[in-house]
């Protein structure tokens, strides 16, 4: 094979093959949505699987990131003698970028991975074919529930990580900067405050939004890779692997447009 | 009934199925042997619509299966039984939930219906007491017994076994084809059966082929078959046994 051709069939065909397996798949999930009635006991389950299981990896990850911007701003500020509006940079900050942004890479690492690890396996082992012959639907049985869950966990997670950071922050803005802590809060609330739609605060929301689309996306990629795995040793490996790789690929893609698109 | 008319498949250059012809007729158990790596999974999953023919005809219940919609193969596999090579039990249900799974997904059915068929499978694939536990816990061959109830437990009118006794001990082996059989006559179900076994053959079948290179080589009664002395089944099966 000339080197044109290889590039076409080992690495792009792939791609192509697997981008419309996510969409069709986003497109069968949301279709089913109906079905979140009767799947209600899988549908809590992943929840707390996804959700609980992965907080107190959020909550820590969030606590030092709030830490890391109010240093990395409030030294900035405290030379121009404006200490005094750390509160409102990390709010708008967590609120906006880093909360779901935190959220999401640790989703992908771990749930993603579980996913296309624990669907992968009943891929190669005939589990899925076995649905398909019992006349059991796989997408509603087994991927609706968990893209579902996640899709709700994530902004729940997001908001938790939202608030740990700013806690984080007023660490540093109490230990480094001589901001006491009622300031300090009182400089958050003026961002949070600021009345967007649904009454919620505006940076709030949109980075709620933007979670629960990287949520939807993360079970996606890890359902979809699991269902696409290979037979072989290696197969499900791999596919962990993909699935993560992939996840947070997109999530950095759709974090772009959907920042312009919610600032706009 | 279940019926192949020059069905052929191949994968890349790989001639799996080469112009294979078969008939079972309903109400009636055929059984398939051959070397392994020659096909028979690949015919199975023919009959149930997992792969679909390059040519030919697949028919089931007068059925073109290749030809069926979504839907229609759904309904048309409600009426069919599978049974995996390595049994396909969903790892993270019990057994008991298992093998209710096709009862509870595909039916109306009560709760305490589905238990009443799932304990009624449970006996006769003796297997009562083993509800609990969970696929890694159990052998092989039990997961085996597993799988055969789940396809048993819906009453199907037509069943396929990719290699019911593989994995067993030979006691276990003969237990399970008298099953087999008894199940098929009483329900009058239409079956087809991969076996690796001649034993197996000569409980569950009323007619038995001999598989190779995508068609079949013989076709008769097991006895007929299996004492038979055409050169190439003398060379699969081995010498006569008196
Ligand atoms: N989905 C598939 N894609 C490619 N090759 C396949 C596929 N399924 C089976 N084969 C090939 O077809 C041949 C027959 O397989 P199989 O029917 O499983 O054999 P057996 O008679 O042991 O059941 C094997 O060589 C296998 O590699
Ligand atoms: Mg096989």
């Amino acid at each position: 094979m000339d080197p044109i051709s290889k590039l076409g069939s080992s690495f792009i065909a792939p791609l192509v093959q697997q981008a419309g397996f996510g969409m069709w798949l986003s497109g069968r999930t949301l279709a089913l949505i109906p079905h979140c009635l009767k799947r209600r006991r899988s549908l809590l389950d992943q929840m707390y699987l996804t959700g609980f299981k992965s907080a107190h990896v959020v909550a820590f990850v969030a606590f030092f990131i709030g830490m890391i911007v109010a240093l990395q701003i409030g030294l900035k500020l405290a030379q121009y003698g404006q200490q005094d509006s750390i509160g409102m940079l990390v709010a708008i900050s967590m609120a906006r970028e880093m909360g779901p942004f935190v959220t999401a890479v640790v989703l992908a690492a771990s749930v993603s991975s579980a996913m296309a690890a624990e669907l992968g396996t009943m891929k190669v082992q005939d589990e899925l074919t076995a649905l398909e012959v019992l006349s059991i639907d796989s997408v509603s049985y087994l991927v609706l529930p968990r893209v579902i869950a996640l899709t709700l966990m994530a902004p729940i997670l997001t908001a938790v990580a939202d608030v740990v950071g700013i806690l984080g922050g007023g660490v540093i803005a109490v230990t480094q900067l001589q901001v006491d802590f009622p300031a300090y809060l009182l400089s958050v609330d003026e961002v949070l405050r600021d009345p967007g739609l649904f009454g919620l605060p505006q940076d709030l929301y949109a980075g709620l939004i933007k979670s629960a689309v990287f949520g939807f996306t993360i079970a996606i990629v890890g359902c979809g890779s699991g269902m696409l795995a290979e037979k072989g040793a290696s197969g499900v490996a791999q596919t962990t692997r993909e699935a993560v790789r992939t996840s947070i690929i997109l999530i950095i893609l759709f974090n772009y447009f959907l920042s312009w698109a919610l600032v706009a | 009934m279940i019926e192949l008319r020059d069905v052929r498949k191949a994968f890349g250059r790989q001639q799996v199925l080469d112009g294979l012809d078969l008939t079972v007729e309903a109400g009636s158990s055929y059984a398939v042997m051959g070397p392994s790596g020659s096909g028979k999974s690949v015919l199975l999953k023919h009959v149930i619509g997992l792969l679909k023919p390059d040519s030919g005809r697949v028919l089931v219940a007068g059925h073109s299966v290749p030809e069926l919609h979504r839907e229609e193969l759904r309904d048309l596999r409600r009426d069919m039984g599978y049974l995996f090579q390595h049994g396909a039990l969903i790892n993270w249900l019990s057994v008991f939930d298992n093998i209710a799974l096709p009862l509870r997904e595909t039916t109306a059915m009560g709760e305490e219906e589905v238990r009443g068929r799932v304990e009624k499978v449970l006996g006769q694939v003796q297997l009562s007491g083993t509800d609990d536990k969970y696929p890694s816990e159990i052998s092989g061959g039990m997961q085996k017994r597993v799988g055969l109830a789940r396809a048993l437990v819906t009453e199907p009118s037509v069943i396929l076994y990719d290699e019911p006794e593989a994995g067993l001990d030979p006691g276990m082996s003969q237990a399970i084809s008298e099953l087999m059989r008894q199940i098929q006559t009483e329900l009058e179900m239409t079956s087809l059966v991969v076996t690796h076994s001649d034993r197996c053959a000569r409980i569950v079948a009323d007619r038995l082929g001999i598989f190779e290179k995508g068609r079949f080589l013989v076709e008769g009664t097991p006895a007929e078959v299996l004492d038979s002395d055409h050169p190439r089944v003398r060379e699969f099966l081995g010498p006569k046994r008196s």
